[in-house]
């Protein structure tokens, strides 16, 4: 692990992205559509289950499309390239928390949204620190799971179909964890209850993080 | 021959697991009255057993309040599974439950805890003196009959052991992923998508398994329960893994990027399946104060089939295994043959 050399492909991602800004804007674009038709769909939302049900498919289904991409630039020649400069577990890791970083602003727009159009009534009662540390852990588990998925599913050449095949029983785990968590957050439920599931959503993270750094460097390997 | 012995094991284990976990008997129980309530004063009780004999050896029956006793005062075998009896309950029994106690030398003593609810209460009852005669039940091998499982618990040496069978598989999948990562052997690919195959025939087997004796058990084919949702979760890792594989046409590619997947998904199946459910409450034996199968008499007298059921079984998923990656090897080189 080179802190440097994470630094600086850090920085490459960004100059990236920003040359791109419809990456940006498409991602946003889609959790603030998939928002208003839910919208469309039930109005306001009172029940504290399915306002927080609701909330988590959307932001899973962002991240899948967020994070399919995260990899596709690395098509052909590039790959090799980046190869030559960089040590792949460097990539990775600068990969998850770049992923990681994209993954809490679309979990925060989607928040937004979501309590402009669904309502934000259920908040009334919730403890709003615990519930944002959930939306946080939550919007980062994602990242850290879903990055290595879609480095497979983007080797392998078939796009987010796949991805969405090999991504979702992997982060099912930490999908139940962060649904109770955030549940009870929501029911005002004390730390020392939520806190529980709040830790395993942050083990499956370090493990995953973990496999990630251990596996990626054999995908990468020709 | 070398390496035929653990087949025959597994023949003759299946078999006796088969043949003794099917037919042996289980215990005689009392498993209904017609009467949930006593109350001072004369009363009629219907009894129903389950694998009885009381025509045959007749039958002396009891209510035990608080180690005090009440005899019947008559005692009628309709039915070798069917008494009718009649008590004159005393007032002021002491506990808030009673239990029927029916004791016949054929069957020993039966006893149906908390079978009655006991209305007029007191300090106390002179106590009365029923039993009389000896047990003569020979019990070389039984089941427990309990409640709600009743004959279904023959289920144990079927259900549990497919799931184990499953973890050995899918263990042997990830160790030769692991393999390939180490070292490129386009055998041990072969090896980690058979392994994979034929542990998702023994979850499957599982699933159905499961599903049956929760119908009769909880009266579900299907509940959100941890374990049940580790289950699924498993199966969907690994039929994705299948859809990797189909999906990816060079064989090189192809062994890696799904030996890869595998090990990272058995990790989070480890994680689904025996680390998740200790957060929440499951229904399965062993959670959420549900009796583990260590903790009562059952293990004693399962034990016997309940062990060599799991090695039997597993033997016969790892003996799939190899006829399966033997034949797979073998059309290989008759292709490769056929290609020179």
């Amino acid at each position: 692990m080179d802190r440097n050399e994470i630094a600086s492909l850090l920085q490459l991602e960004w100059r990236l992205d920003r040359r791109q800004k419809h990456a940006w804007g498409s991602m946003a674009l889609y959790v603030v559509s998939t928002v208003y038709t839910c919208y469309l769909g039930v109005k306001q939302l009172n029940t504290v289950a399915t306002w927080n049900a609701l909330f988590w498919i959307i932001v899973l289904f962002a991240a899948f499309n967020a994070l399919g991409r995260s990899f596709q630039r690395e098509e052909g020649g590039r790959q090799i390239y980046l190869h030559t400069l960089a040590h792949p577990r460097n990539v990775v890791l600068a990969r998850t928390l770049y992923n990681a970083g994209t993954m809490v602003a679309l979990g925060v727009v989607s928040l937004a949204a979501y309590t402009l159009f669904i309502g934000d009534r259920v908040l009334a009662e919730a403890d709003i620190g615990l519930f944002f540390c959930s939306v946080l852990l939550g919007s980062i588990g994602f990242a850290c799971a879903l990055t290595l998925i879609a480095a497979i599913a983007a080797r392998a050449g078939s796009g987010l179909g796949l991805m969405a095949i090999l991504g979702f029983p992997i982060v099912l785990p930490m999908l139940l964890a962060t649904l109770r968590a955030s549940k009870l957050a929501l029911d005002g439920v004390a730390w020392s209850v939520a806190g529980n599931y709040l830790l395993a959503v942050l083990a499956i993270d370090v493990l995953a993080v973990a496999l990630s750094a251990i596996l990626f460097p054999y995908l990468w390997r020709d | 021959m070398k390496g035929l012995w653990w087949k025959v094991l597994a023949t003759l284990l299946l078999l006796y697991v088969v043949i003794v976990g099917l037919r042996t008997p289980l215990r005689p129980a009392i498993v209904q009255t017609s009467v949930s309530r006593i109350a001072p004063g004369p009363v009629e009780v219907d009894v129903w057993g389950y694998g009885t004999h009381f025509i045959k050896s007749g039958a002396q029956v009891w209510i035990e309040n608080d180690s005090q006793r009440v005899c019947a005062t008559s005692v009628a075998a309709i039915a070798d599974d069917h008494l009718r009896v009649q008590f004159t309950v005393p007032s002021g029994l002491r506990s808030e439950m009673s239990d029927l106690a029916v004791f016949s030398e054929r069957d020993g003593l039966l006893e149906r805890f908390g079978a009655f609810f006991t209305e007029g209460r007191g300090a106390g009852i002179a106590t009365q003196n029923c039993v009389t005669g000896k047990s003569l039940r020979l019990a070389i091998l039984e089941f427990p009959n309990r409640d709600i499982l009743n004959e279904s618990i023959r289920n144990l040496f079927f259900h549990v052991p497919m799931w184990f069978t499953m973890v050995v598989l899918l263990s042997i999948g990830v160790w030769k992923s692991v393999v390939v990562l180490r070292k490129n052997d386009p055998d041990a690919d072969r090896s980690a998508a058979v392994a994979v195959q034929v542990g998702l025939a023994f979850a499957t087997l599982g699933l159905i398994t499961g599903s049956l004796w929760a119908r009769v058990t909880w009266e579900t084919w299907w509940t959100s329960d941890p374990k049940l949702n580790g289950s699924a979760a498993t199966m969907l890792i690994y039929l994705a893994y299948l859809v990797l594989r189909g999906s990816v046409p060079e064989p090189a590619k192809r062994a890696r990027l799904a030996a890869i997947y595998s090990v990272f998904a058995f990790s989070f199946m480890l994680l689904f399946l025996f680390v998740l459910p200790r957060l929440n409450d499951s229904l399965h034996p062993g959670n959420g104060g549900n009796p583990a199968f260590s903790k009562y008499d059952i293990d004693k007298r399962l034990a016997p089939v309940f062990y060599p059921a799991c090695l039997g079984w597993i033997l016969l998923g790892v003996w799939m295994y190899d006829l399966r990656n033997r034949l797979l090897r073998l059309q290989h080189r008759l292709s490769d043959a056929n290609d020179q």
